[in-house]
């Protein structure tokens, strides 16, 4: 038998070590799970972490990874912020599509111009648009006090709507022969996204992710906001007591990370994705959530979450081809690397005593 | 009267760093009422958790009635006849009086029986209840008189009383006492755990004194003068705060003045500000007392900037601030001091400098261009832990695990090191030792000399009598007109704080 004791203060070295402990753990029940399955754990767990990255086609797979990681950076660097605020912006998914829609539209609206400007004045409009569909949860919850959960949410399904019209309508393409999708950015050079290296998966989107990390790194540390922010989701008596306002911090924390969303998106649409289609929602909005814990709400731990997580997701996918594994079961192995974290998590806080024992 | 009731013997209990009691030996007799005296941290509370089955002694034995007695959980304690009123209530405000008694009842019975037994106790022992009423609605005092039915209705041998009368009037704790005295001659034991010397002395048959977890010595507080008592139980010569004759500033507006202030509580359960009038000079200090919940947080809250209200309610030196937020109030000089500490006055998982930064980024420019100057901050906080004689291993620790008397420390010490104009204080020596206690109040009375207003909100009449100018009572919301604390009897204090809140002498049937 054992007792849960809290700690005086959060251990530091669990703080960092459970996300490591987490990963172990999903590797040996996701490999237990797979051996259920029918398949060589061992090989399958080789497939998901080893194989991107050393592996026969590392070269090409290894670019993936930037490119699945960079919006998953970006989207869950923006939500942390909020989540450390208490503030839960479920709808980054609906903010990252109506960014998208708005890069998109600006670019197709002056579409076959060749200007440098172009490029610039999509970024600000994509980031525009996912700040303005967070300002509806926002200014819903500081008026009427609704709740920012389910009204994030639920716009992520109105915003695939408005999605589909446009890949249907206002944005189809006028030479596409009536099929659904916009014009293609990577027959529009001004306002492409372009891969800056070759090969390495590197684009705007990516550089965005990098200093928004940095950025959130120096807000929390240093800036007085990050301060607030921290306060309000530790103790929000506190926080009031400090002279922080609720109703600013709401909209602020959901304006930063709706606009990163948009960005994110922006950059997938104009690069990556190439096109604004039906299918081109991906889930990354809602993937980010589990990146932003993944990484303990932390930027640099988000940055490290992103990569991982896009590693799940590729290997994933390799294997799913190569090993014939159900997509159901990757998928599941993703959600027991949410479940771990969240259960070890308990360590940072409290120790497990054995009784008649010493302290773990 | 001689029969010996309780014995333990050699009893210690450790704690990762910190010896709590250590080789802890007295005896309780039937009927004898028996003080627990000591500073905060001496260990009273382990030893009683020890005997109420909370916490396991590691070595030492205990004997109820002669027979060997190790109580592994509260429920065993209780069935052996050992009862507690603890400190905190344990109670559901949403509930009624009856309900809320079944709830810490094994087998309750059914509710009207219970009802009736309710009502028959609490005449019996001159405790009047309403078994139907919600607890919500109820009074602090009144809802001890819950918590010590609760127990009298287990018929306990050993009555262990943690604090009891630090939340109530005067009157209600000569109520108390004549209770606790009958129970005595019944033959129920009282183990009453206090740092209030006088009531100690009034009350008590035997004292066991602790120190740093050791028994420093035992005394008949009736033989012994409540500043023996005291240095013994401190260790050290206490002298009292000192003071020296208010200087007249000659200001033309008062540094405070609050007018008809009335504001709706923002919290679940609490009394409404109603139509408030006082005002405080510099160089003076307003004591404010009061049974807990009776507007105390609110008015702090109201003052700090917390809760807003129309304008011209609060004035500082004549220009209206009532509906200015708490920042903008501090940049005028006003400083707060919550009575809550982990949660309101500091957040509990963050460092002692972090919280230094909480309430002193304004007056102490700890910022600039909204970038945190940590370094700076961090030396203001060592300065604080330095001052005010902070016992924590480094200001980098969380304020969760500061015991209560430092944290309390710090967070005074925070807002007294700010050079402030305006200070509001509410409970300002809770929880703290007899010799921080002495510290602060003497903090107090120099930040006034230094120019000033101070409003002190207590519910301690012994903070209150030695730091006040003037007097006034908050009683449901309401504050009576202030008054020169000189002169005051205990008898017209217990009266502005609401007499005895209705409650009956006790008288045996």
């Amino acid at each position: 038998m054992f007792v849960l004791e809290k700690r005086p203060s959060p251990s530091q070295f669990w703080t960092y070590a459970t996300p490591v402990l987490a990963v172990i753990l999903t590797m040996i029940a996701g490999g237990a799970m797979f051996a259920l399955l029918g398949k060589d754990p061992f090989i399958a767990i080789r497939t998901i972490f080893w194989d991107p990255l050393f592996g026969e086609f590392a070269f090409y797979l290894r670019g993936q990874l930037l490119v699945k990681a960079g919006p998953l950076i970006l989207i869950a660097v923006g939500l942390s912020l909020g989540f450390r605020a208490g503030i839960w912006n479920i709808g980054a998914e609906g903010q990252y599509i109506i960014g998208a829609i708005f890069g998109a539209g600006v670019g197709l609206a002056v579409f076959p111009t060749e200007t440098r400007w172009i490029f610039p004045v999509m970024i600000v409009a994509g980031a525009f648009g996912g700040w303005l569909w967070a300002m509806i949860p926002a200014i819903l919850k500081t008026r009427f006090n609704t709740n920012e959960i389910l009204v994030s949410l639920m716009l992520v399904y109105v915003a695939q709507t408005i999605l589909s019209k446009a890949a249907t309508g206002f944005l189809r393409n006028p030479q596409g022969m009536g099929f659904p999708g916009s014009r293609n950015f990577s027959t529009y050079p001004a306002a492409r996204n372009v891969e800056l290296i070759q090969e390495s998966g590197m684009h705007w989107g990516v550089v965005a992710a990098f200093i928004a990390v940095i950025a959130a790194y120096v807000l929390l540390q240093r800036h007085m906001l990050g301060f607030q922010i921290k306060l309000a989701g530790q103790a929000p008596r506190a926080a009031r007591f400090a002279g922080v306002q609720p109703t600013r911090l709401v909209v602020l924390c959901m304006g930063i990370s709706g606009a990163l969303a948009g960005l994110a998106g922006m950059f997938e649409v104009s690069g990556p994705a190439g096109q604004i289609s039906i299918d081109f929602a991906s889930g990354y909005g809602f993937t980010a959530i589990i990146v932003a814990f993944l990484g303990r709400l932390n930027p640099l731990g988000i940055l490290l979450a992103g990569l991982v997580m896009a590693l799940t997701y590729v290997g994933g996918e390799m294997a799913s081809t190569n090993l014939n594994l159900p997509s159901a079961a990757i998928q599941a192995f993703q959600g027991m690397l949410l479940f771990f974290l969240l259960a070890v998590d308990l360590l940072s806080n409290y120790r497990i005593r054995l009784l008649n024992g010493r302290a773990v | 009267m001689t029969t010996e009731l309780l014995r333990i013997d050699g009893v210690t209990k450790a704690y990762p760093g910190v010896v709590a009691n250590s080789d802890v030996s007295f005896a309780i007799s039937k009927g004898e009422i028996h003080a627990l005296l000591g500073e905060n941290g001496a260990g009273k509370s382990t030893l009683v958790k020890m005997i109420y089955g909370l916490v396991k002694p590691d070595s030492g034995s205990m004997a109820l009635h002669g027979q060997p007695y190790a109580p592994a959980r509260p429920s065993a304690a209780r069935n052996s006849g050992v009862a507690m009123v603890f400190q905190h209530f344990s109670l559901f405000e949403a509930l009624n009086v009856a309900e809320n008694v079944a709830l810490g009842m094994e087998n309750p019975p059914p509710m009207r029986t219970l009802a009736e037994k309710i009502s028959a106790v609490s005449t019996e022992y001159g405790l009047p209840l309403d078994p139907t009423r919600r607890v919500g609605d109820l009074s602090a005092g009144e809802r001890q008189r819950v918590e010590i039915v609760r127990c009298l209705l287990q018929d306990p041998k050993l009555l262990i009383m943690d604090e009891p009368t630090s939340v109530l009037t005067p009157q209600e704790v000569d109520i108390l006492f004549q209770t606790l005295r009958q129970l005595s001659a019944e033959g129920t034991a009282i183990l009453y755990i206090s740092h209030k010397l006088e009531e100690i002395r009034a009350l008590c048959d035997e004292a066991t004194i602790l120190r740093r977890g050791k028994v420093v010595g035992t005394c008949t507080p009736r033989d012994v003068s409540a500043r023996d008592m005291a240095e013994m139980m401190v260790g050290a010569v206490l002298t009292p705060p000192a003071r020296s004759a208010r200087k007249d500033w000659g200001d033309a507006h008062a540094a405070l003045e609050v007018t008809g202030l009335s504001a709706a509580s923002p919290i679940p359960f609490g009394t409404s500000l109603k139509d408030i009038t006082f005002s405080v000079q510099r160089g003076e200090v307003l004591g404010i007392a009061g049974v807990a919940g009776n507007g105390q947080d609110e008015l702090l809250l109201a003052l700090s900037g917390e809760l807003r209200s129309a304008p011209e309610m609060v004035k500082c030196f004549g220009s209206p601030i009532g509906d200015t937020p708490p920042n903008a109030r501090r940049a005028l000089g006003f400083v707060a001091a919550p009575e809550d500490r982990l949660g309101h006055a500091a957040a509990p998982d963050m460092s002692l400098v972090e919280n230094a930064f909480l309430s002193g980024a304004v007056r102490k420019t700890l910022t600039r261009n909204g970038f945190i100057d940590w370094s700076k901050t961090k030396r203001w906080a060592e300065e604080v832990v330095a001052q005010y004689d902070v016992r924590t291993p480094g200001t980098w620790v969380a304020a969760r695990a500061l015991s209560g008397g430092n944290l309390q420390k710090f967070l005074i010490g925070r807002e007294l090191s700010q050079a402030p104009e305006v200070v509001i204080i509410n409970q300002p020596t809770w929880g703290v030792d007899a010799a921080a206690a002495a510290f602060i109040r003497q903090e107090i009375l120099d930040r006034a000399q230094d120019g000033a207003a101070v409003v002190v909100i207590s519910q301690d009449l012994d903070d209150l009598l030695e730091v006040s100018d003037r007097f006034a009572a908050l009683n449901e919301g309401r504050l009576t007109p202030a008054r020169p604390t000189e002169g005051l009897t205990v008898d017209e204090i217990g009266l502005m704080m609401g007499g005895a809140h209705g409650m009956e002498v006790a008288h045996h049937g």
